[in-house]
């Protein structure tokens, strides 16, 4: 025990001496959850706040184009700028001088063909409701001679916003058909205008959707960008010791040093342990560290705060296995590599695609196939999952232990690969 | 450990080579080095000094034969054989990033010291080699004679009977020297067997009372310096070395 005791002073002073290897452990990551937390913040602020810049360019005179223009407006989604007829042909160019990310052209005959094809429907409505099929037959087959709304887009635009925003400018001319065809139909039955309270009726008592979170333990906080971003990262910063680890293990085993230490009557499984038990300690504390940064800190950042899991002991235990196995992983790479160069390139390149295949950057629940099966093999997996249920679902330790132990089979498995590399090498 | 009989080295039909690399290599070598003495081991770049104490403190590992430390039989049971000597190997081999007392510390406790040991000894050698007022500076700071006073300092902190020495003045100046010359004698009048290896043959002559000369994997010439001298007919060891090993480069 003195001499575990002893090497891991030695192993703590060596680290607290090492400036950049703390800042690469500390500072870097800290920095990391900032910036993606914040970004994350903005993207889901740009939705749910913000409004998407959206220039709209009507050719088009009738009264179906305003309302289209008014219903866009009233999604409160766009920041709308009409831009002149004459300006069709440019619409790019207007895009970038009033830094619009969208715009929108209306036909020419946009009003018109929404009016012949609301007389269509309402005609094929009045004659179903009279059961004369020969007419809905002959309503059917004509055609809407509509051309198409054009929507541009900026490519910085992602995928899944760009289908959240064609489907809020589908609704917004779903609405203007429908009113039109309501009128129509109105008309035709009733030979007078649909008076307005009954078309604001009709049009606006739309079912609302009501989005509740799931949770295990029964609550209902709404999750936020810290909640999601915080725990992944944390995971990302503690994986993040290999650079000074994975080069710490490579020194000692290419210096002077270890030619002495194998020349002691001490086991240089020791100094393994004593480097496990420093940088665990590591690990822990930039867990702590960040969530205490995400508690206390994001609010003055103007991020939403950090809210901790019901099941601190859970939390505990799984910060603890996912930091045992970073530090595990560390070392395996550091008794491996013959350079620091090696061992800070391979450790960084694979941590990132670890984090990559282990849902870090993008859910593995969006993995289909063979990328989903090989989330299985990365620990950040496991660690996330677990930290996923906790500070989303508020899980409990129960709910979490299939995790834990993946966590630790891995952790396990590194560790032998660690030692059967130590002896192929005879450095124990 | 009981200590049976009157060598501190006994090399018996000893082979190695290194996989891949047929330049430094031996075959059927045989040595023996009595307790007590001031062994010097010499020979040209690429030799085979550095290998063949590599061995003999169980770094590296025999192919055929065995090495003997003290009666016990290194590469089996070593951590135990490891309590009775102490190294200072040719490069700097601690933690620059601690002070002489820090690295003292840990590889005192690693040679099996308490912390009390630890504590008197580190006085003692910071005291005799001249390292007390930089005591809790870090080595890096430190000039090469300092960290070279360091270096032997770590190797004899658990006071070893057999200590090898892999060229401990290579790069100090002339008081330096003189400072880690009159400690090894000190150690050897205290009964520690000196297994030495340097290219200062001069220091060497001031040193040592038996070598071994050796060059391609094989002992070319071995006894006490004087005999071999009287041998070879010369005056001094370097017309000796060159007349054994010749003058071309040999890396």
């Amino acid at each position: 025990m003195f001499k575990l005791w002893i090497s891991i002073k030695k192993d703590i002073r060596i680290l607290l001496r090492d400036k950049v290897g703390i800042s690469l452990m500390f500072v870097m990551p800290i920095i990391l959850v900032v910036v993606v937390t914040s970004i994350q913040n903005s993207t889901f602020q740009l939705v749910a706040k913000n409004k998407l810049p959206i220039i709209i360019c009507n050719t088009d005179t009738g009264k179906a184009s305003k309302q289209f223009i008014e219903s866009v407006n009233k999604i409160g989604m766009f920041n709308v700028t009409e831009i002149g007829k004459d300006k069709a042909a440019s619409i790019a160019d207007a895009m970038h001088d009033k830094d619009a990310l969208l715009g929108v052209i209306i036909p020419a005959n946009f009003s018109a063909e929404i009016n012949k094809k609301a007389q269509t429907a309402s005609d094929k409505a009045m004659a179903a409701f009279s059961g004369q099929t020969d007419t809905v037959k002959t309503a059917t087959k004509t055609t809407s001679g509509l051309d198409p709304l054009t929507l541009y887009y900026n490519p910085v635009l992602q995928e899944s916003l760009r289908f959240s925003i064609r489907g809020a400018i589908q609704s917004a001319l779903q609405l203007v058909q429908t009113r039109q065809t309501l009128r129509t139909l109105y008309y035709s039955s009733n030979e007078k205008e649909l008076p307005q309270s009954l078309e604001n009726e009709m049009l606006n008592s739309n079912t609302t959707i009501n989005m509740l979170p799931v949770s295990k333990d029964g609550t209902r906080t709404t999750p936020n960008a810290s909640q999601h971003n915080v725990p992944a990262w944390t995971i990302f910063a503690m994986f993040f010791v290999i650079m000074s680890l994975g080069g710490s293990v490579v020194r000692e085993k290419v210096s002077g040093s270890f030619i002495r230490l194998k020349t002691l009557p001490t086991n240089y499984l020791v100094g393994l342990l004593s480097k496990q038990i420093v940088y665990l300690g590591v690990t822990l504390l930039q867990a702590i560290v960040i969530f205490s940064m995400g508690i206390w800190l994001f609010p003055f950042l103007g991020l939403p705060a950090l809210n901790l899991p019901s099941d601190l002991l859970a939390l505990f235990i799984v910060t603890l296995v996912c930091g045992w196995c970073a530090v595990s992983y560390s070392i395996c790479v550091g008794v491996f590599a013959n350079t620091q160069e090696q061992s800070n390139g391979f450790g960084a390149i694979s941590i990132v695609i670890l984090a990559c295949i282990g849902g870090l950057m993008v859910p593995s629940f969006a993995m289909q196939g063979f990328a989903k099966t090989l989330t299985n093999i990365s620990p950040m997996h496991w660690c996330l999952e677990a930290y996923y249920s906790l500070f989303l679902e508020g899980a409990k330790l129960k709910n979490v232990l299939n995790n834990i132990g993946s966590l630790f089979i891995i952790t396990l498995i590194i560790q032998l690969v660690t030692y059967l590399g130590l002896k192929r090498k005879n450095l124990i | 450990m009981a200590i049976t009989n009157s060598f501190a080295i006994q090399i018996e039909h000893m082979g190695f080579h290194y996989p891949g690399n047929a330049d430094v290599s031996f075959t059927d070598l045989n040595l023996q080095v009595e307790k007590g003495t001031r062994f010097g081991l010499f020979g040209p770049n690429g030799a085979g000094k550095t290998t063949l104490m590599n061995l003999m403190t169980g770094v590296l590992s025999v192919d055929t034969g065995i090495i003997k430390l003290l009666g016990h039989e290194t590469g089996h049971n070593n951590k135990q054989v490891n309590q009775l000597f102490g190294f200072v190997p040719q490069d700097f081999s601690f933690y620059q990033e601690l002070s002489p007392a820090e690295n003292l510390e840990f590889f005192g406790a690693w040679a099996g010291l308490n912390k009390a040991q630890i504590a008197n000894r580190t006085e003692e050698l910071l005291d005799i080699l001249g390292l007390k007022d930089v005591r809790n500076k870090p080595v890096e700071k430190f000039s090469g004679g300092m960290k070279r006073r360091v270096n032997l300092a770590i190797g004899v902190i658990h006071n070893p009977q057999v200590l090898f020495l892999d060229e401990p003045t290579v790069g100090v100046d002339v008081q330096t020297r003189q400072a880690i010359i009159s400690y090894l004698h000190q150690l050897n009048k205290n009964g520690t067997t000196l297994i030495y290896t340097s290219h200062q043959l001069n220091e060497a002559e001031d040193l040592c009372e038996e070598i071994a000369m050796i060059d391609q994997g094989k002992i070319i010439t071995q006894g006490h310096i004087d005999d071999v001298l009287k041998a070879h007919d010369h005056q001094s060891l370097e017309e000796l070395f060159i007349n054994l090993t010749g003058k071309a480069y040999r890396d």
